[in-house]
């Protein structure tokens, strides 16, 4: 073997060490939450990598709280209303900020980039004022509104960027046609969109699945929770034991939608993410 | 099918005055190309028509009614756009049937219309490809497929030829006057391209500067163009000015003196001019003829250019710094270095005055 080839294989072997040790670094707690959640309570401790034996108590257990399936049933709701909402205001949006000429335009742009950037506490005991004003105290509606408002931002700009990019013609080509704007945003910028859409509505379904601070805040009763905030609240026999096992097995049920949408759009994303810094 | 006339059509876009005060009047099934140099307002002008763009002062009458506030749809135009604009999520199909489908057409209708219109322009085994699929000249018969398919009375066409290569551009220039000849429709054309403007139009309308320098049919354009603005556009290569000196004029004729060339004796009417009146003399390349040095008439030959069938001769010239050019059939005996003199086909020439305006000829030589 002569020192070129020494040379190549090396290269080959640490780039290989490097994506392991990065793997590892980013799926190791979600795996070892895994396999804390199928332990029973008393091999809870016992550090192993593979679990002896397979145990789906922890899963019965969880399901078996009505509040705890209740708590999912909230989260879908309010992330596939926040989604919703926000590419419906976003793709409007981004027609009108994109496309329509008027004057202060980029003003607005800003304004709506500004918003973004006020830190989540920030802005609770304000949002907590105009929550219980409108009377969406303890309520799924309640933290639609403050996700919607936390999610538009970034949804407009990405829009904005990919609506503008679209060939004016094109647009031209819809009126003569005969197409008014609506038509034209649904018949021929919607379709050229999905990749756009994609991503912006995943990243804000992901927002809002996640999300803790407001969900705490903004909720009093089992009946109106997330999934986070029930997560953090589950309680063992006593003041003094966390139930580690329905905990994983929770965060696992929680993630794993996350991870099958992400594996299903992950080409979209890339595009969606991409589109516009390279021509072509 | 519909005539199209413009009174007095202005547009401002901010500070900047696009189009002034353009009178323009197109027969019905007319072909009318808009020609001029980037900037002269000829896609601007050709968007009004279109609905897309508002006209700011002026009256726009397609078909006997005022339209200047009706949106595109109701005008009963269509348009061919440069970029094709296809919607490239459709098939050639639906990109044809999608202005029927919006316009609540029966589902036989779109059938029979998008087929026939595929017939005509031979796309019938293209009809289920999305654009990514199709060539350059395939996407642009989409394209005027889409536009004719809603049957529209007037199709307006926006530089739809400037994407192809050159050899697809003639070929698909002799489709398009196929299609007119055809359709027998109202179709307004613009184009930079002055070969596109001379070979297709019946009347082309040269714009400068937002205002119409002249409208006419290509011979007239070429024969007797009105101001100097459209001889040095019309026409490759362009049209040879020099300055010039009057020095008589009658309703009968005049003469001129042009430095090098000398005395001339023209058919156009001078009267109207002063004694002394600074002109310029414009000949076309092919008017010139060129002979042995005679005294002052004493030109260099700087360049020979052979073209094959034709040579171009480039003269120094005795004002100004743009190099005469002398047109002939190959082979030519003039070569780099010669000296020669000047004798322009009297006529052939083009006098203009100090405006730009080109003095007519006399009365007894334009009712000859």
């Amino acid at each position: 073997m002569n020192s070129r080839q020494f040379a190549k294989i090396a290269k080959r072997v640490g780039f290989w060490a490097l994506i392991a040790v990065i793997m590892v670094y980013a799926v190791f707690p979600f795996y070892y939450a895994v396999i804390t959640s199928v332990k029973p309570s008393s091999d809870l401790f016992r550090v192993e990598l593979w679990p002896s034996t397979w145990n789906l108590d922890n899963y019965a257990q969880i399901f078996s709280q009505s509040s705890f399936v209740r708590a999912i049933f909230n989260s879908i709701i309010v992330a596939f209303s926040v989604v919703f909402i926000a590419l419906l205001l976003g793709i409007t949006a981004s027609y009108a900020l994109g496309r329509v000429r008027f004057r202060g335009r980029s003003t607005v742009l800003l304004v709506i980039l500004g918003v973004s950037m006020f830190p989540q506490v920030a802005v609770l005991s304000g949002l907590f004022e105009v929550i219980r004003a409108l009377n969406l105290y303890n309520n799924p509606a309640g933290l639609i509104l403050s996700y919607t408002i936390f999610t538009l931002p970034f949804t407009v700009w990405v829009l904005t960027t990919f609506m503008k990019q679209l060939p004016m013609e094109l647009e031209e080509a819809a009126i003569m046609d005969g197409a008014t704007p609506w038509v034209t945003i649904t018949k021929v910028f919607l379709p050229l969109m999905w990749p756009a859409m994609a991503t912006t509505g995943l990243l804000a379904f992901i927002a809002a699945w996640n999300e803790f601070l407001f969900a705490l805040t903004f909720t009093l009763t089992d009946t109106q929770r997330t999934v986070p905030v029930a997560i953090a609240l589950l309680s063992g026999g006593s003041a003094y034991e966390l139930p580690w096992g329905p905990i994983m097995a929770a965060s696992v049920v929680v993630t794993v939608p996350l991870v099958i949408l992400v594996i299903i759009f992950q080409r979209r994303i890339v595009s969606g993410l991409t589109a516009g810094a390279v021509k072509g | 099918m519909a005539s199209v006339t413009l009174e007095k059509v202005n547009k401002v876009f901010g500070r900047d005055h696009i189009i002034k005060d353009v009178d323009l009047s197109i027969g019905d099934g007319e072909f009318v190309v808009f020609v001029g140099p980037s900037g002269c307002g000829k896609s601007t002008l050709l968007r009004l028509i279109a609905g897309l763009e508002s006209i700011t002062d002026g009256d726009l009458n397609i078909g006997g009614t005022v339209v200047n506030d009706l949106p595109p749809r109701e005008r009963g135009v269509g348009m061919v756009f440069q970029s094709y604009a296809l919607y490239p999520h459709m098939t050639v199909y639906d990109n044809m049937a999608f202005g029927l489908k919006l316009a609540n057409t029966a589902k036989e209708t779109v059938h029979e219309r998008v087929m026939s219109t595929a017939k005509i322009l031979q796309l019938e085994e293209l009809l289920h490809r999305k654009p990514k699929a199709l060539s350059g000249g395939q996407r642009q018969r989409v394209a005027m497929g889409r536009a004719m398919a809603r049957e529209p009375r007037i199709l307006l066409f926006d530089e739809p030829l400037s994407n192809l290569d050159a050899s697809l551009r003639v070929q698909m220039r002799n489709e398009i006057a196929r299609l007119h000849n055809r359709l027998g429709s109202t179709m307004i054309y613009v184009t930079h391209d002055q070969v596109e403007a001379m070979t297709l139009a019946d009347k082309i309308v040269v714009l400068n500067r937002g205002h119409i320098e002249q409208v006419g049919s290509p011979h007239e354009l070429y024969q007797r163009p009105a101001t100097k603005f459209v001889a040095g556009f019309i026409g490759s290569p362009t049209m040879n000015f020099m300055p010039a000196e009057l020095l008589s004029g009658t309703a009968d004729g005049c003469r001129v003196k042009a430095a090098g060339v000398g005395e001339v004796s023209l058919p156009q009417a001078g009267d109207a001019y002063s004694k002394g009146s600074s002109l310029t003399l414009g000949v076309r390349p092919e008017h010139l003829r060129l002979e042995a040095p005679q005294g002052d008439n004493c030109f260099d030959i700087v360049n020979v250019e052979y073209l094959g069938n034709e040579v171009y001769v480039y003269l120094e010239p005795k004002e100004g710094s743009t190099l005469l050019i002398h047109r002939s059939e190959a082979p030519s005996q003039w070569q780099e270095g010669q000296q020669v003199s000047l004798v322009p086909d009297t006529e052939h020439v083009h006098l203009f005055d100090e405006s730009g305006a080109a003095l007519t000829l006399s009365a007894t030589r334009s009712a000859a």
